[in-house]
């Protein structure tokens, strides 16, 4: 039977999930080297997750994330130099060097940043999706979290309210089993993510996160759901990291044998026996992508080394905006590109706000039958 | 001009600015079909619907996120907080997102977004219900913070606010929502970052907010009586400080008292003062002296509460300390 997935889609799930592995090993080599500092929060292992999910939406939907935010703007198109800029501090980066290896920003590919307080995208998410239907714009939210930041109050707090007033907002949380150094079972009374969605009332799932595929169709699926207006999905992707929790964890909370295990799963390897079991690509096909993408990365490696660290008067900017001060598009700035795709908000009088959280008649209904006066 | 209470002068600064743009929106505990706890958002709702007029849950730290988000992408959110007690709450989304988006963000970002409602003590509410927490917002740089004393100036900070690009804090006074005054129609506008002179005086200054002026004023006219010139500045934002206003009022009168209801240590008012000594220490002829609300938490016992507060006799023996007159 022929695969009902098309060879561009695979070859370019591929080339994603390869671009992000040979990224961030490079990213760990570097940081061994003391070109990169802080928290580094390698993605090895979950490529899968973003690779996927990226194919399955619109490129200008919103997208957030935590602390382990270097791979998901790849997925989505950012420039692998300035994201490794951004991790040696230099003036290249995303955010000239500012926000690090936590912060990435790609505001031009809707990359809406990470986040190093655990849980706090989840709320800044539902107001993006808020502003979507305030507008009345059919794009949605996808918000990336770990298993961890499911123990915070505002996963609580905003689930409720993503619920009541039925944000187009996709939570995903990739569970990698392991909050920093502590197990997920060993800390949630419901390890299994997904299932507190039934505590809102929202339609929750559980994926193979470590199968583009399934991430793949179940994105798909649930993009489409919350598009058509029916509110939030919660998604896990059950995932895995091959690495520590950050560059500086040695991981030894868990056993030789669990990661050998993992990583038989791989889901690099995985999309390519696939493709070739299907007849949908040749050997020689991946072999030209992994070349480009290793020349990609060398390359992204050289523009960082070769980009300056910030002068001490950007220490007193991006802090508050000045009066009549402008939108900095950083690839404008950085390489000289004509941006192109940078976000246009509508003004406050074309906009027509014509949404009700709570419709009018609705709620005069519920007033009169409990006998009460507006 | 019409008299308006505080109140309304908060509500009418919110109905034109949503009016102006379709952009702002107010979400907070019982602002809409209860019509706002302490009555600011009354009449909204049937004004602007339940998009723009939006009754969250008793979830601080949620909706304060939701807020913040969609100010990323462009709304202009105005958050109401019940009392900015319960802001506490929702502490990490103010201080660790709206304040530090644009710099993590290496300037990609905006978070045109204000914070408001009523701060300071009063009302016999005990510890968790009575603090002016000022300071603690006024400590991080990406915010403004704005505190006004009188229904004009609230009406002019807030529609300021509400078009500034930064997320503003505005603590109102929760025993000033009642409080008349002179409002002028349409579009009145007060800058943030500029203090004003109150009162006119030649012998001291007396630098305040919010309301610690009334009490100001009460002292001001009992020394007028005893023939002491007293001028007031009150400082009406204190994240930017108008510096220059400061060391003006300082180079007129030559003595300076700081007055403000939050506790001593680390209070808006140290800065201040810092800012006297270290740029207007030429000017002066006395050390500054400071009336704080006293270091402890604040008690339910009337006379206690009353205690705890700066009043109108305590002011009057900072100005005569300054002064060196008598029962100093």
């Amino acid at each position: 039977m022929a695969s009902k997935y098309s060879k561009d889609l695979l070859l370019t799930m591929y080339r994603k999930m390869y671009l992000m592995r040979r990224f961030e090993e490079r990213a760990g080599q570097q940081y061994g080297l003391g070109k990169i500092a802080g928290f580094c929060h390698l993605y090895i292992g979950q490529e899968a997750v973003a690779a996927g999910v990226e194919e399955a939406i619109r490129p200008d939907d919103y997208m957030l994330s935590g602390y382990r935010d270097h791979a998901q703007p790849l997925a989505r198109g950012s420039d692998p130099g300035m994201v490794m800029a951004e991790l040696f501090g230099r003036t290249g980066g995303y955010s000239k060097g500012k926000g690090g290896s936590m912060h990435i920003f790609d505001i031009e590919n809707h990359f809406y940043g990470g986040y190093g307080i655990v849980g706090a995208q989840i709320g800044l998410a539902a107001g993006m999706a808020f502003a979507s239907r305030y507008r009345n714009e059919d794009r949605i939210t996808v918000c990336y979290f770990g298993d961890a930041a499911a123990n915070q109050g505002i996963f609580h707090e905003t689930l409720n309210m993503a619920v009541k007033w039925k944000l187009p907002v996709l939570y995903i949380c990739e569970n990698n089993r392991y909050g920093m150094g502590t197990a997920i079972a060993r800390v949630a009374a419901v390890p299994e993510i997904h299932k507190r969605g039934q505590a809102f009332n929202m339609r929750h799932e559980a994926v193979d996160g470590m199968d583009v595929l399934k991430m793949y169709e179940a994105v798909k699926d649930a993009a489409a759901y919350i598009r058509a207006g029916n509110g939030p999905v919660l998604m896990e992707a059950n995932t895995y990291r091959f690495r520590g929790h950050s560059m500086a964890d040695p991981a030894t909370y868990r056993t030789k044998q669990e990661v050998e295990d993992e990583r038989k799963n791989d889901p690099i390897p995985r999309l390519k026996d696939y493709a070739i079991a299907q007849k949908l690509a040749k050997e020689e096909e991946f072999d030209a992508i992994e070349a480009q993408v290793k020349e990609q990365v060398d390359a992204a490696v050289k523009f960082a080394d070769e980009s300056p660290e910030p002068s001490l008067d950007e220490l007193w900017k991006d802090t508050i905006v000045e009066e009549g001060e402008e939108d900095v598009r950083p690839r404008e700035r950085v390489l000289g590109a004509k941006v192109t795709n940078w976000p246009k908000y509508p003004s406050g009088q074309e906009l027509k706000v014509t949404w009700d959280l709570e419709p009018r008649e609705q709620a005069e209904k519920a007033d009169k039958a409990a006998g009460l006066k507006r | 001009m019409a008299e308006l209470m505080y109140r309304e002068a908060l509500n009418q600064a919110l109905a034109e600015e949503m009016e102006r743009d379709a952009n702002v929106f107010l979400i907070g505990e019982e602002v809409g079909r209860y019509q706002g706890a302490f009555k600011v958002s009354q009449g909204l709702l049937d004004r602007f619907g339940s998009a723009r007029i939006i009754d969250a849950p008793i979830s601080e730290l949620g909706f304060t996120g939701l807020g913040v988000g969609a100010a990323m992408v462009g709304l202009r959110p105005v958050v109401e907080m019940m009392t900015w007690n319960f802001a506490i709450l929702a502490m990490d989304q103010i201080v660790n997102n709206a304040a530090k988006l644009r710099h993590m963000s290496g300037g990609q970002l905006r978070c045109p977004i204000v914070f408001r409602g009523p701060g300071g003590a009063g009302g016999r509410l005990s510890s968790q219900h009575s603090q002016a927490l000022e300071s603690t917002y006024a400590h991080f740089p990406g915010l403004k913070v704005v505190a006004p004393a009188t229904p004009a100036d609230a009406k002019g900070l807030l529609k300021s606010a509400i078009r500034d690009e930064n997320p503003v804090i505005m603590i109102e006074g929760e025993r000033l929502y009642a409080l008349k005054g002179e409002v002028p129609e349409g579009e009145h506008i007060v800058p943030i970052g500029k203090a004003d002179v109150k009162r006119e005086g030649k012998d001291v200054s007396i630098i305040t907010w919010s309301r610690m002026y009334y009490f100001c004023e009460e002292a001001a006219k009992q020394l007028e009586a005893e023939g002491i010139s007293v001028e007031i500045l009150d400082l009406r934002t204190l994240r930017p400080l108008d510096e220059e206003a400061i060391l003006a009022t300082v180079r007129k009168t030559n003595r300076a008292v700081v007055v403000e209801e939050g506790w001593p240590l680390a209070g808006v008012g140290a800065q201040v003062v810092d800012i006297i000594q270290s740029k207007g220490f030429d000017d002066l002829d006395a050390p500054v002296v400071r009336v704080t609300g006293l270091d402890v938490n604040m008690s339910y016992a009337a006379n206690l509460e009353n205690a705890i507060q700066p009043d109108a006799p305590k002011i009057v023996a900072a100005v005569k300390k300054v002064l060196y007159r008598e029962g100093a």
